[in-house]
């Protein structure tokens, strides 16, 4: 089976859908053969003898292949290019071109839409989006960069100093993460805020400081995706980003809900708000722009704040966008046969997402599959009041029998106690099983690394038998019992002596 | 000094003491919990010596003074890799004291006790004897035994435990012709119910294997809190019978901890049932894993170091022995300086007393923050590129997990296995203390840096310079 790859023609594109690298896969993992278009590399710097050399054709006209690869959908002259039986696989957004999809419906081509995958584990490695994604959020922050007029990280010099650049960034997704890893290693200050809660511990790994509002409503729509919030949410949200926009000099906007204009979420005065030299960065400008005053494709100035509004974030980073884009459609690929098993199984999950037309058939939207039911709600327990449970309870589980068991033999023992032992014994005993309980709490909170020292310890404590020495050495009466009791003497100062230091010494050497 | 002041002074020494395990709890209250103690124990002294019926101040400072000093110079001089010797030797010192201080209240003709009171008072003194004795011998024998001057082999007397129990009955039977009022030949029964008790010391603590004088260490601690706090009993003194109770605890749980992390109840381990299992060995030997162990040279190891991110180091009471810990942290600071990760893991019985290992990584300089626990670790070496095992074995048998059969199965080990790569250092392929085999030795993923840990150790600092010198 031949795949073709065209040279992209959309306007400020520099990708390309295969590199040599996959290419190579593409030929001897896969068994395809490969021709690609004279110069479709070219801007992406993957020349034409690179690909020549990894054994695949390069022709001026790859529209005959039996699979089209590409990055965009395909505009103008292309479409008159396929026929009956091509596949063609690429971006399509087949909600916005209606359109290009009744041309090719008509050609009865087979068009499986790469945006249109679904969000599930196995489909990680081809999904386009995410990689796209990782790609346009570290983008964002090197165009900001380049727009901004200070350092990110703090610098000390000589000739003075200067605070890291704040940066915020809304949206912690894919794109809205590589933009805080990027931000932060450039050593600049990142905040972050989302509407789901649960990316909260990702944005923390990052080193971002996570943005967090007194309500309770979580935004996860599914899919990886947020989903559209209540008014009273985003009126707490607005307020934060107006308090926010005082002291930021940085703004990366990545909220796109997918198939509705992107929300506005920095309106015209929080650009107004922030400090002259300030940068916003519109990762949703494709779709409207998530700034009011983004102007998308272009880079603005309003309010002395710069507004980016680039449409081609991944193009920016061609070579490496290429490699990602083209290392997913491998794996598409794959998981679809590869030459020797192709099909296009309707069977298969991520296919049936993926398929807008098969041999011009309309098959999407896909059937609306049941989701998983949500995974049951965990009550938070009150972790103070577990931890102090946990610290009472004896760390060791016992049988119910075992315990009840255990508290009449005790019962017992301290009803022959009261009823027959001397007034004397008894408070002794009293101090002496509270004296236990204290030991046995306090002992269970010390460090494993300290057990040694808590030995020697205890052994040096336990010389306090000196007192009953001293106490018989001077019975005075009887000879034998003091000369006895000045041993008893000798032998628990040793230990008092020994272990004290010992202890000490050992103390001395723990160190961070 | 007014009674009530001195109970008082007892008071805040028993505080203080409480105060002083309390500060154990992390190390960086370590060092002012024992200074806690120490004011505690000056307290009670001081506050002793102002007791009305105190009198020989010569004879008591004489064995203070004499006393300290002694304490000074062990303290001083012993090395880390002793330790449990030295807790032995001072366990059988308390375990002394008891007995003298015992046996010397009986002789003082003391308070004029009638009836129940007498008989209890009785039963204090014999109880605090008892303990006190076995104690004593108990310690001594685990002395010698940590000490290499008995053999670390268990002595197993036909019949043991009827033994164990004739001599535990015989303590008990004694006590009834000691315990009455005016009783004739109080004081020979006396002397010879301390016979036997220290007789039992000797026996209970022969029978016990090597591997498992940890837990007996950590059981005489125990002994010893309970010696002091009969004598507490005995002598109606509080602050005697709070540390006590304080030592007590602390030895029971620290054996507690042990036996649960060799998987024993302790019975099985007081009563040997462990150092006895090389007799069940010959039952058709399941255990023995046959196969090829793959051998490793110092240059390779270190190429293999070269690339290595994260490296967990699992040693065991041989790099004690060995006294390899100064190498290891030299081998541990180059790879830090180089940017890899090195952690230590630690097993619960590694070593030879709870929490041994630490105290040999702390005097070596290691940071206490990258020597970790069992728990903490156990789940990390699946991302490690390297696991350097230092004189250990058992701690980190598969065996104990797979193996059945195995005498160690059921014991929490540490899963060094399922890291990339194992290099086990040791001098040869001998078994560890529980006699069983390793099949971790014969895994694909293991290499065998055979030798002396110390010479291995600075053999591969030397090649690891010599590397980054070039």
């Amino acid at each position: 089976m031949k795949v073709g790859i065209p040279r992209e023609c959309a306007a400020g594109e520099r990708r390309v859908a295969a590199t040599p690298e996959s290419v190579t896969k593409l030929q001897k993992k896969l068994g395809f053969e490969v021709m690609i278009e004279k110069g479709a590399g070219e801007s992406a710097a993957f020349p034409d003898a690179a690909y020549e050399a990894v054994g695949a054709e390069v022709v001026d006209d790859v529209w005959g292949a039996d699979i089209v690869l590409k990055v965009n959908p395909v505009q103008g002259d292309e479409i008159e290019k396929l026929d009956a039986g091509q596949v063609l696989i690429s971006l399509v957004s087949p909600a916005e071109n209606t359109e290009l999809i009744e041309a090719l419906a008509a050609r009865k081509v087979t068009l499986i839409a790469l945006d249109q995958i679904p969000r599930i584990s196995r489909a990680q490695k081809m999904d386009v989006l995410s990689s796209m994604a990782n790609i346009a959020g570290y983008r964002a922050i090197v165009e900001a960069a380049q727009n901004y007029g200070g350092f990110f990280g703090m610098q000390m010099t000589a000739a003075g100093k200067t605070p890291p650049a704040r940066v915020l960034v809304i949206g912690a997704g894919v794109a809205g993460l590589a933009a805080i890893a990027a931000a932060r290693s450039m050593g600049a200050d990142v905040r972050a805020f989302d509407t789901r809660p649960a990316v909260k511990d990702q944005v923390k790994s990052l080193g971002g400081k996570f943005l967090e509002l007194e309500f309770e409503e979580s935004g996860d729509g599914g899919g990886g995706y947020a989903k559209v919030m209540s008014k009273e949410f985003i009126d707490a949200e607005m307020a934060l980003f107006r308090e926010q926009a005082k002291e930021i000099d940085i703004v990366v906007t990545t909220a796109l809900i997918p198939g509705r204009k992107a929300p506005i979420l920095w309106t015209a005065d929080m650009v107004e708000t922030m400090k002259p030299g300030g940068v916003v960065v519109d990762l949703a400008a494709r779709n409207g722009g998530n700034c009011e005053l983004t102007e998308p494709g272009e880079v603005v100035k309003a309010h002395g704040v710069t507004l980016i509004g680039h449409t081609d974030m991944t193009s920016r980073l061609p070579t490496v966008a290429s490699k990602f884009f083209s290392q997913n459609l491998v794996h598409l690929l794959d998981d679809m046969g590869g030459a020797m098993n192709w099909r296009v199984d309707l069977e298969d999950e991520v296919v049936r997402g993926a398929i807008v037309l098969n041999e011009g058939e309309l098959l999407w939207p896909p059937p609306k599959r049941e989701p998983p039911p949500p995974p049951p709600k965990v009550e938070e327990p009150e972790p103070v009041v577990v931890a102090e449970a946990a610290a009472v309870a004896e760390p060791k589980e016992d049988s119910g029998a075992g315990t009840i068991g255990a508290m009449l033999v005790a019962a017992v023992l301290f009803g022959l106690v009261g009823a027959y032992a001397p007034r004397e014994f008894v408070q002794h005993f009293t101090v002496f099983m509270l004296a236990c309980f204290i030991g046995w709490q306090v002992v269970w909170n010390v460090a494993h690394a300290l057990h040694t020292p808590l030995m020697s310890v205890t052994n040096a404590i336990s010389g306090i038998i000196i007192v009953g020495g001293i106490l018989q050495a001077s019975s005075g009466e009887t000879n034998t019992a003091a000369i006895l009791g000045a041993i008893a003497i000798l032998v628990a100062t040793i230990n008092i002596a020994g272990g004290f230091l010992v202890t000490q010494r050992m103390l001395a050497m723990f160190r961070r | 000094m007014e009674s009530s002041v001195l109970t008082v002074a007892y008071l805040a020494a028993g505080i203080l003491f409480i105060l002083s395990l309390g500060g154990l709890a992390t190390q960086q209250t370590a060092r002012r919990g024992n200074a806690f103690g120490v004011i505690g124990m000056i307290i009670a002294i001081g506050a002793t010596l102002f007791h009305p019926r105190v009198e020989a101040f010569a004879l008591t400072g004489g064995a203070v003074v004499l006393g300290s000093v002694i304490g000074a110079a062990l303290a001083a001089r012993v090395a880390m890799t002793a330790m449990p010797q030295l807790v032995a030797m001072l366990h059988s010192f308390v375990g002394l004291a008891a007995v003298l201080v015992g046996i010397s209240t009986y002789l003082e003709p003391g308070k004029d006790l009638v009836g129940a009171e007498h008989i209890v008072h009785q039963l204090e003194i014999w109880l605090d004897v008892a303990i006190g004795a076995v104690t004593f011998t108990g310690s001594i024998i685990a002395w010698a035994k940590l000490r290499g001057s008995l053999s670390g082999k268990p002595l197993l007397l036909p019949g043991r435990h009827l033994l164990n129990l004739g001599v535990v009955l015989a303590i008990f039977a004694l006590a009834v012709p000691f315990a009455p009022l005016h009783a004739p030949h109080g004081m020979a029964y006396l002397l010879t119910m301390t016979v036997l008790a220290c007789l039992l010391g000797v026996h209970l603590v022969m029978a016990i294997g090597g591997a498992d004088m940890p837990v007996v260490v950590s059981l005489l601690n125990s002994y010893s809190g309970w010696a002091a706090a009969a004598a507490g009993f005995m002598l109606g003194n509080d602050l005697l019978i709070i540390t006590g109770a304080l030592v007590g605890s602390s030895g029971a749980i620290l054996s507690y901890i042990m036996c649960k992390a060799m998987n024993r109840s302790i019975w099985n381990v007081v009563f040997g049932g462990f150092g006895a299992t090389p007799a069940k060995a010959p039952s058709g030997e399941p255990a023995a894993p046959q196969g090829e162990v793959s051998p490793i040279e110092v240059d390779e190891l270190a190429e293999a170091l070269e690339d290595a991110e994260s490296i967990v180091i699992v040693p065991g009471y041989g790099m004690a022995v060995a006294r390899a810990q100064n190498a290891v942290q030299d081998f541990t600071r180059l790879c830090q300086e180089q940017g890899k990760t090195v952690r230590f893991a630690i097993h619960p019985v590694a070593g030879r007393l709870p929490g041994h290992m630490n105290v040999l990584l702390a005097e070596a300089g290691v940071s206490y923050e990258c020597v970790l626990e069992m728990d903490e670790i156990n789940d990390d070496f699946s991302d490690t590129d390297i696991v350097l095992v230092i004189g250990a074995n058992d701690i980190c048998n598969p065996g104990a997990e797979t193996d059945t059969s195995s005498a160690i199965y059921g014991m929490p080990v540490l899963k060094v296995w399922e890291a990339t790569t194992t290099v086990v250092l040791k001098r040869g392929m001998g078994s560890g203390y529980a006699g069983v085999q390793n099949p971790l030795f014969f895994h694909d993923n293991n290499r065998m840096y055979f030798g002396d840990a110390r010479a291995t150790m600075e053999a591969l600092v030397t090649a690891l310079r010599g590397k980054k010198a070039a």
